[in-house]
């Protein structure tokens, strides 16, 4: 290749917007072709691809960062449009909110309390366990409580997704193997444990089970923001 | 879809503002998430909003059937700690992998054990 044409293109952000793009759609096509296996996660394939094409080129991540944050940027008008399933099924939201709210604090409690356990258990920095703590939350979320704590955001970022993508893989076989039927509880568990990632995954499943898990998540933010401190 | 976004935009912005002026424990997304539900609920009977209420729903629509793609900038992230994954990286899966399953869990079970307590299964 033209060495001088890949330096123009590789530095500027146009590449890396186009081919954060191009990777997901090849690798939400290869997910398409076995839908039941949670394994072919597109995001997790997307990722990675990206990943590794970085590392081989040499290129950082704030160059990368360049062209993707117009992706990166638009999680924040997604969470506001997870209130437009809210507000068609809101009798469904009504006639489940003590379960909701129960769940929603056992949960919690229980999200933070097990990464903090086991993040001491296995004798992590401080900094380390502060970053982690959160990590049930969404990323902007997430990344705001770990530097309020001292932890590191782009760490917390990073095992935020990872969270996110561990429920995502789990959530269907976990469910299955518990013969758990009712979508508004399993979508509630995995939009609380895994964010946006769960919830992606939900919607892929069901709707109703997309709904409650979006519910999950944004009432999560707010109480592991309140809850965390008990903990650190 | 200029409307949908546009709608969506200017409720994040409103939650932001909000969020600011509660100190920030309530992420602005999420008010905005809170706020654009009330407020559909309340104007879905008024004619002239209509048209605005579709390509909102519309446009939200499309958003969420690919909310995936928007974790990848951030996931990507991870090239930056390598060196942790390499000196740590199984110590690290093992805690995400344990505290997820255990508030998968714990979630799922007490929502369906209020949900039978309460007798919510019995309007179903």
């Amino acid at each position: 290749m033209n060495s001088a044409l890949w330096v123009y293109l590789a530095t500027s952000p146009l590449l890396w917007l186009a081919g954060t793009l191009v990777v997901w759609l090849a690798a939400t096509a290869i997910a398409g072709l076995r839908p039941g296996n949670p394994l072919l996660n597109p995001i997790m394939l997307t990722i990675a691809v990206i990943a590794m094409v970085l590392c081989l080129a040499g290129i950082d991540y704030k160059t990368y960062f360049e062209g993707a944050q117009f992706i990166h940027f638009l999680l924040g008008p997604a969470t506001v449009a997870l209130g437009i399933p809210l507000y068609e099924k809101l009798s469904l939201v009504k006639s489940n909110l003590v379960p909701m709210l129960a769940a929603l604090i056992a949960g919690s409690l229980t999200a933070v309390g097990a990464t903090v356990f086991f993040a001491h258990l296995l004798g992590f920095s401080s900094s380390v366990v502060a970053s982690l703590a959160p990590k049930s939350t969404t990323a902007a979320v997430a990344m705001a409580i770990s530097s309020g704590l001292n932890g590191d955001p782009a760490l917390t970022a990073a095992v935020v997704v990872l969270t996110g993508i561990c429920g995502a893989i789990i959530v269907t076989p976990m469910m299955n193997a518990m013969r758990i039927k009712d979508y508004s509880a399993r979508g509630f568990a995995v939009g609380l444990a895994s964010h946006g990632i769960g919830t992606a995954r939900a919607y892929s499943v069901d709707p109703v089970a997309g709904l409650f898990s979006g519910i999950a998540m944004g009432l999560n933010a707010v109480l592991t923001s309140l809850i965390v401190h008990l903990f650190l | 879809m200029i409307v949908g976004i546009t709608v969506l935009l200017v409720f994040q912005l409103i939650g932001e503002v909000a969020a600011y002026f509660l100190g920030g424990f309530v992420p602005g997304p999420v008010i905005g998430m809170a706020m654009i539900a009330v407020v559909l609920t309340l104007t879905g009977g008024v004619k002239t909003l209509q048209p605005a209420h579709q390509q909102t729903l519309e446009t939200s629509r499309s958003i969420l059937a690919n909310l995936g793609i928007l974790f990848v900038p951030a996931g990507v992230g991870i090239i930056q700690h390598l060196d942790l994954i390499r000196d740590r990286g199984f110590a690290l899966l093992a805690i995400v992998l344990l505290s997820t399953v255990i508030t998968l869990t714990v979630t799922v079970w007490v929502f369906i054990l209020v949900k039978r307590l309460t007798g919510c299964y019995a309007d179903e």
